[in-house]
C-alpha cells in the first residue's frame, strides 16, 4: 500500500479511487481531521490557529500571504510523507478545490520537484474522457510499489 | 434585548490563518454575528462571469459570488466584513473592487480589512463596532441638531479632548495630553466646564469615544460610548456644515489613521489603521521635537519648505527619522525637512488607506494634525483638491459625541 497525494486534496471521489484501489489517499481530510481531533484547541472551523502560518514557513517565506502558509502547514506534512500523486488539473470546483490559487502552484510544483511517481490528469468533460480517466487513474495505482489491488 | 445585527464575511483564507475565531469574538463583543452568505455552487461561475473579474482563486471566485448575492438582494443582511490575507495581491484586487461594487450598488455598510495569522479580536473590535452601529443606530446618527446641554470627551492615543455644547452651539473646550486615562479626561472635562460657565450637574448628557471610551464612559455614567468612526464621521460634517450627500473624512490621529467615506453623516466604507507611526501624528510630533519647535509650530514651517528638496519615506518611523537625521546632516533647512516630514505623511496615508475607499469632494480634514497647514497642503496636493478643515476640526470626536449624546437626554 502506497501513500498518494490527491490533487486537489479536496476531493473526496479522488481520495475514494485511491482507497477502493488498495493505497492510502492523503488528502485534506487526513490533514483537517488531525486538528479537529486535537484536544484543547478552540479555533473554529478548522481548529487552525495561528501557530499554523508559523509552521508553515518550513514551506513558505515570511513574506508569502498567512493563507497560504496555514494551507502548507497541512498540506506540507503529507506532501512529505507521500510516496506518489495523483493530479487533476482544470477540475470543477465540485470535484475538489483548495480555494488560494497560490497555494496550488506551490503544492505542485513540490511534488514535480519531489521526485515520485505523479500521474497528471485533466479532468474528464463527458463519459468518454470519465472511463478513460478512472483506467488511467486504476493503471498508475496498480503500477505502484508496495502493492494495491489491480 | 435587540436582535444582533447580522455582517456578511466575504473573505479568502482566515480560516487558514487561525484567525476567523478572532473575527467571531470581534463580532460576538458588540453584539453582532458573523455569518457566509449562503449560495449555490452552481452560481459561482456565473456570478464571477457577471462580475467580470477573472480571478483563479476558488475562495476569491466565492467571495464574488457572496458580494453579488448580497447586492442581488438574494441574501439580508446588516453589514458586510471583507477580509483577505496581507500581501496577495489577487486577493486584494478583488477585495477593492468588490468594497466598491458593493458601495455603490447597496446600501450597506462594508469594512475591509486585510490580515494577518497576528490579527486578534481586539484588533477588529473598532472596525466591528462601527459596522453594528451603522446598522443599529442609523436613527441616532441621523441626528443633525446638538439639543440641550451634553457634553463630548475623545480619550484619543494622544490627547484628550472635552467638549460641552449648548443649544447647537460649542460652549467650552478643554484638552489635555492623555497620560493616565481618567486623570486626563478629568482634567480636559474641568477646562471644558469651567470656559462653559457650567457644572457637572448642568449636563444632560454625555457621550465618550477613542481608545479610552470605554473607561472613561464607565467613569462619567456616559449614555454614549462610541467607537470613532461613526463619532468622527458625524462631527466632521456636522462641523463642515455638509450634512446631506457625499463627504470623504481624513483623520490622521496620533496612533491610527481613519479615511471614511461618508453618505447623508453615515460612514459607508472605512480604513482605519496605518501600517505604522510613520504614517501617524505621532512622526509629527518626532518631528517637532528634531527640529526644536513646538507641534503647532509644524505647519506654519512647513508651508515655508519645499518637501521635494528632501528625500523622505516615513514608511517607518525608525527610517523616516533616519531620513530626517540625514537631511538636516547634510544642511537641509528646517523648513524643507518640515515639509518633507508633512509631504511623506499625507504621501502614506493616500498610498495606503485612500485607495481603500472612494474620495468624493468635499474633502474633510479632522483631528489635532488638521492643524498643521503643511500636512492639509501636502494633502490637497496628493488628492488635487482643496481640503476643508471646519473650526473646532481638533475637538471632532468631543463634538461628535456631544451632538450625538443629545438624542439620549430625557424626553428626547
Amino acid at each position: 500500500m502506497a501513500k498518494v497525494f490527491i490533487y486537489p486534496a479536496t476531493s473526496l471521489i479522488l481520495s475514494d479511487l485511491v482507497a477502493r484501489f488498495g493505497h492510502k489517499p492523503l488528502g485534506a481530510a487526513l490533514g483537517i481531521r488531525e486538528r479537529i481531533q486535537t484536544a484543547g484547541v478552540d479555533s473554529p472551523p478548522l481548529q487552525i490557529t495561528p501557530e499554523e502560518p508559523k509552521r508553515g514557513l518550513k514551506y513558505a517565506a515570511v513574506e508569502v500571504p498567512s493563507g497560504v502558509r496555514g494551507r502548507m502547514a497541512i498540506y506540507g506534512p503529507l506532501l512529505e510523507e507521500a510516496e506518489a500523486a495523483i493530479i487533476v488539473t482544470d477540475a470543477d470546483l465540485a470535484f475538489g478545490c483548495m480555494g488560494c490559487a497560490r497555494t496550488d502552484e506551490l503544492i505542485l510544483f513540490s511534488l514535480r520537484q519531489s521526485g515520485i511517481p505523479i500521474l497528471e490528469l485533466k479532468y474528464p468533460t463527458n463519459e468518454e474522457e470519465g472511463v478513460q480517466f478512472v483506467a488511467a487513474v486504476k493503471k498508475f495505482l496498480a503500477g505502484l510499489e508496495n502493492g494495491g489491488e489491480a | 434585548m435587540s436582535r444582533k445585527v447580522r455582517i456578511a464575511q466575504l473573505s479568502c483564507g482566515p480560516e487558514y490563518s487561525g484567525v476567523q475565531k478572532e473575527i467571531y469574538d470581534a463580532a460576538e463583543s458588540v453584539d453582532a454575528e458573523v455569518f457566509f452568505p449562503d449560495i449555490a455552487l452552481a452560481d459561482v461561475e456565473q456570478a464571477v462571469d457577471a462580475f467580470g473579474l477573472d480571478v483563479r482563486s476558488a475562495d476569491l471566485k466565492l467571495m464574488i459570488a457572496r458580494g453579488k448575492a448580497l447586492v442581488d438582494g438574494k441574501v439580508d443582511a446588516d453589514g458586510v466584513f471583507i477580509g483577505t490575507c496581507f500581501r496577495c495581491a489577487e486577493a486584494a484586487i478583488v477585495r477593492n473592487e468588490l468594497r466598491r461594487y458593493i458601495h455603490e450598488h447597496s446600501r450597506l455598510p462594508v469594512v475591509s480589512y486585510s490580515f494577518t495569522e497576528r490579527t486578534t479580536a481586539g484588533t477588529l473590535l473598532t472596525r466591528m463596532e462601527a459596522l453594528t452601529t451603522i446598522a443599529r443606530r442609523r436613527a441616532l446618527l441621523a441626528r443633525e441638531e446638538q439639543t440641550g446641554i451634553t457634553m463630548g470627551v475623545d480619550s484619543g492615543s494622544s490627547t484628550t479632548k472635552a467638549v460641552v455644547m449648548k443649544d447647537n452651539e460649542i460652549v467650552g473646550t478643554g484638552w489635555l495630553p492623555t497620560t493616565e486615562v481618567i486623570k486626563s479626561a478629568e482634567g480636559a472635562v474641568a477646562s471644558a466646564l469651567e470656559m462653559a460657565g457650567l457644572a457637572r450637574e448642568d449636563i444632560q448628557a454625555v457621550g465618550t469615544t477613542g481608545y479610552g471610551r470605554f473607561l472613561i464612559g464607565r467613569h462619567l455614567g456616559a449614555d454614549l460610548i462610541q467607537e470613532e468612526l461613526t463619532v468622527n464621521s458625524k462631527g466632521a460634517v456636522y462641523l463642515a456644515d455638509h450634512q446631506r450627500g457625499a463627504s470623504t473624512v481624513i483623520d490622521i490621529g496620533g496612533m491610527d489613521n481613519k479615511a471614511i467615506s461618508v453618505l447623508d453623516g453615515i460612514p459607508g466604507t472605512f480604513t482605519m489603521g496605518g501600517i505604522c507611526a510613520g504614517a501617524s501624528g505621532r512622526f509629527l510630533e518626532m518631528t517637532a521635537k528634531r527640529l526644536g519647535v513646538d507641534i503647532t509650530e509644524l505647519g506654519p514651517l512647513a508651508m515655508k519648505g519645499m518637501g521635494k528638496n528632501v528625500p523622505m519615506n516615513s514608511y517607518c518611523i525608525v527610517f523616516g527619522t533616519q531620513s530626517l537625521v540625514n537631511a538636516l546632516a547634510a544642511g537641509s533647512s528646517r523648513e524643507d525637512v518640515a515639509a518633507a516630514a508633512c509631504h511623506s505623511v499625507a504621501e502614506q496615508v493616500f498610498e495606503q488607506q485612500l485607495q481603500e475607499i472612494d474620495i468624493k469632494e468635499p474633502v474633510i480634514m479632522v483631528g489635532g494634525t488638521s492643524l498643521i497647514e503643511g500636512l492639509v497642503y501636502a494633502m490637497g496636493q496628493l488628492l488635487q483638491t482643496e481640503i476643508l478643515v471646519p473650526p473646532h476640526s481638533q475637538y471632532i470626536g468631543a463634538v461628535g459625541s456631544a451632538l450625538l449624546a443629545s438624542g439620549f437626554i430625557k424626553g428626547e
